[in-house]
């Protein structure tokens, strides 16, 4: 072969083709970054090294004083799929005590006919995630939140350990065979509905989502209302509002219904 | 000569079988999406098979292609046996067995994250320890084309080095560079999730990471079509390559171009800025030119072998090609899907063009376009090429051979254009449901019957060569004399060394790399706050 040096800018084929490579590279960095970014008028850039920051994706600090807060509380519980997912024994034992005040609407078993929703095999973390809401305010409740307000967060992480302790008890209107409502299955994509079952433990059970079977309808209709309207919002990010809002009130009674004869 | 046959055969058979295991599952996806099957099942059984699907068609399919087709050609090209037989056969058995352990977890619905990964999902560890596995097992193999060709230089220091053995080098040397991103990706993204020791993973990191692998890895997988337009095709028709240096030219192009473009896969990611965005979209847009030169060379190449036999006039000659054989028929039906795929690529390549299609089955219809239809026909020709080598036996169901591969591209057409428009409509891909009965999807639903049809059409084509494979192993012994390459109209007899090396071009392939994929993973390694919860799949969230 050629004897020629390869990396020597007397090989033409070497000056030409890093000459090449380097000048496309370099026209396409400077319309990049500083060229396309220059043209668009709405970026408000205030000079080339602003513009070639903002192309390269540095990312601003953002003024916290213009930041939009919320005229309401919003939750502030973490939740996170590991969450007390081990409950131990102590914890248990002294949740039961701290559950007697509760027993008056929730049942002494954590089922009751009230109306008020069964506790029984509840998610720890999600018995806990609601108390704490109570407490901060994030949701309220005329009954509830006075009981949350005097509660510590040892007492709280108690109580929920001890509900998720207890076994689940079907409720009077239990019927297996009742069909899954399309809602609760696959969804609306349209109405940017995901099945119920995707979170609430028939298809998938995520992070937060509470178990629904044996719940009563009339709670769950009532907390979909609430949802939809705005009365309730300590949903983490508008989950559930932003499903409620687009349910029609049929699918609402349906999901209602199926939920409650559900074991 | 072939004198590793067994080791060339083991590579071909393992890859068309899972390949027919995947094209099965391929099938069955496009059915029960479609609205000839009522949704009567777990969705999650659906994205099981996707994974196996892409896992399959992706990772192992043309890996073990390349792999053999490249011993194939390091002993047929160079005319001496591999060097590092049994570092091959390991390389294979680490193929083989990661194709197992990854896909355990998947049909257990353990790892059900796509090919793709797409974190913060955190799949079964035994499923990225079966890909790592696979890329390992291929990583030997781009050792050891590297060496025979060390070798081989070493021992006729002033010959050219045979155009089938530099492209193959060439790919080898573009796989090992881009499996990095990916390797990165798991190595110390995902597998200390996989592992627990963690819980929280920079997805947008890892999806930067996973780019520089995403794209360059189709390029591996169309050098083999490449090469055998280059080195197959004209000699198959009786003609002679137009041009030797323009071949050597566009595979360094694709050496050097195809890493550094990768964000383009991230348009719509926030995690890279709009100026990155841009460089990677004009380098894209280069890789568009091998492909315009190979279309010129393989043209009049196929025209010089048309002129051989007596074709004449302007556009007469196309009449004149030999059109009864398969791999005449493969080639101009992988240039014609080739041609529209690649017209769909620019226009997902192009920043604003990409908005209207990012994400839909625009995408899913172009990628099989490519890798299924212009990539994969050419495999099934170089199949009926080599084969008669591998087993000694001639294949001669050419009837069978032309119906299967109009079949492959009759298919894939109806397949891929349908879907191409239910993107342009705003279907998204990856979902297992669409409700049909919705006003506002309903308009698609023929399309997409169509394109399921089209589906059981290369259900049937993939059969059919499965088909000829075995009557060829059925049929009596002939030597089929030793495999050659084809001939360029000028034999090289100096070249200059850019051209009969790789120092140069691997020299401007890393620094591109750098250039355009420094900053941005640089920026996301250094940025606090950028990790999100890992979702466990298969765990209860």
């Amino acid at each position: 072969m050629s004897d020629q040096p390869l990396f020597s800018f007397r090989n033409p084929w070497f000056s030409a083709s890093v000459g090449v490579t380097a000048g496309i590279a370099v026209l396409a960095a400077l319309a990049g970054l500083i060229w396309l970014p220059l043209a668009q008028p709405d970026l408000k850039l205030s000079g080339i090294w602003d513009a070639i920051c903002s192309a390269a994706g540095v990312p601003r600090v953002s003024s916290q004083g213009t930041a939009i807060q919320p005229d309401f509380k919003t939750s502030n519980v973490v939740m996170t799929s590991e969450m007390l997912k081990r409950p131990d024994q102590v914890s248990i034992g002294r949740g039961a005590t701290l559950a007697q005040r509760c027993a008056i609407c929730h049942g002494p078993q954590g089922v009751s006919d009230a109306n008020s929703p069964n506790l029984a095999g509840q998610f720890a973390a999600v018995t806990y995630k609601e108390l704490n809401d109570f407490k901060t305010g994030a949701r309220v409740n005329v009954v509830m939140s006075p009981f949350a307000a005097t509660m510590s967060d040892q007492d709280m992480l108690d109580v929920a350990a001890y509900y998720s302790y207890l076994p689940r008890v079907p409720s009077n209107n239990l019927d297996p065979k009742i069909p899954a409502p399309q809602i609760v299955t696959t969804g609306a994509p349209m109405r940017n509905i995901a099945p119920c079952g995707s979170c609430h433990g028939d298809i998938d059970n995520k992070a937060g989502s509470p178990w629904l079977g044996g719940q009563s309808a009339v709670y769950i209709k009532a907390q979909l209302r609430a949802f939809a309207s705005g009365a309730r919002r300590n949903d983490i990010s508008q989950q559930m509002r932003n499903i409620a809002r687009h349910m029609t009130p049929e699918e609402i009674d349906e999901v209602a219904r199926y939920y409650e004869a559900q074991p | 000569m072939l004198t590793n046959k067994r080791l060339i055969l083991a590579h071909f058979w393992l890859a068309f079988i899972v390949f027919g295991v995947a094209l099965v599952l391929g099938a069955w996806q496009m059915f029960v999406r479609s609205p000839l099957n009522a949704w009567h099942f777990d969705p999650e059984f659906y994205y099981r098979s996707v994974t196996a699907h892409g896992s399959a068609m992706g990772y192992v399919f043309p890996t073990l292609i390349a792999m053999g087709f490249g011993y194939a050609i390091s002993e047929a090209a160079l005319e001496r046996p591999l060097v590092g037989r049994r570092w091959a056969w390991a390389g294979f058995f680490l193929v083989a067995v990661g194709a197992v352990v990854a896909m355990v977890p998947v049909s257990l619905g353990l790892a059900s994250v796509l090919y793709t990964f797409y974190p913060p999902m955190v799949g079964n560890l035994f499923y990225y320890i079966g890909v790592v596995m696979v890329v390992v097992g291929s990583w030997i193999w781009v050792a050891l084309m590297s060496i025979n060709l060390a070798a081989w230089k070493r021992d006729n220091p002033d010959k050219p080095v045979p155009l089938a053995m530099f492209a193959n080098v060439a790919g080898s040397y573009l796989w090992g560079w881009t499996a990095v991103g990916a390797a990165l990706e798991i190595i110390f993204q995902i597998l200390p999730v996989a592992l627990g020791l963690r819980s929280t993973i920079d997805a947008g990191l890892a999806r930067v990471f996973f780019s520089w692998t995403l794209h360059a890895i189709v390029y591996f997988w169309l050098i083999p079509t490449y090469i055998a337009y280059y080195t197959i095709f004209p000699r198959a028709i009786g003609g002679r390559l137009y041009s030797d240096a323009m071949a050597r030219i566009s595979f360094i192009l694709f050496l050097v171009v195809a890493m550094p473009i990768g964000v383009h896969h991230l348009f719509a990611d926030p995690q890279v800025g709009a100026g990155f965005k841009f460089m990677h979209s004009v380098f894209t847009g280069l890789v568009a030119l091998p492909t315009l030169l190979t279309v010129f060379t393989i043209c009049a190449s196929a025209e010089i072998a048309s002129r051989l036999r007596g074709g004449s006039g302007a556009f007469g000659w196309v009449r004149a090609l030999p059109w009864q054989n398969p791999i005449m028929l493969a080639t101009a039906l992988s240039l014609v899907m080739l041609g529209f795929g690649g017209v769909g690529g620019l226009i997902n390549m192009s920043y604003q063009l990409d908005a209207s299609v990012h994400n839909t089955q625009w995408v899913t219809g172009h990628f099989h376009l490519i890798f299924g239809g212009a990539i994969v026909i050419m495999y099934f020709a170089i199949a009926y090429d080599l084969w008669p080598h591998l087993i000694g036996r001639a294949l001669d169901s050419f009837g069978l051979m032309r119906t299967q591969l109009w079949l492959w591209f009759i298919g894939m057409i109806v397949t891929t254009f349908p879907w191409h428009y239910v993107g342009m409509l705003g279907m998204p891909r990856r979902m297992a449901y669409y409700d049909y009965a919705n006003p506002a999807i309903s308009p698609q639903a023929f399309s997409v019957s169509m394109s399921a049809v089209g589906g059981l059409i290369l259900l049937t084509s993939g059969i059919l060569f499965l088909i000829v494979l075995i009557r060829g192993q059925m049929a009596a012994a002939s030597e089929a004399g030793a495999y050659r390459f084809s001939v360029p109209l000028h034999i090289p007899v100096r070249i200059p060394v850019a051209l009969n090396s790789f120092g140069l071009w691997l020299a401007l392939m890393i620094g591109l790399t750098v250039v355009n994929y420094g900053y941005p993973i640089a920026q996301l390694m250094t940025l606090p706050q950028t990790n999100v919860p890992a979702v466990y799949v298969g765990a209860s969230r």
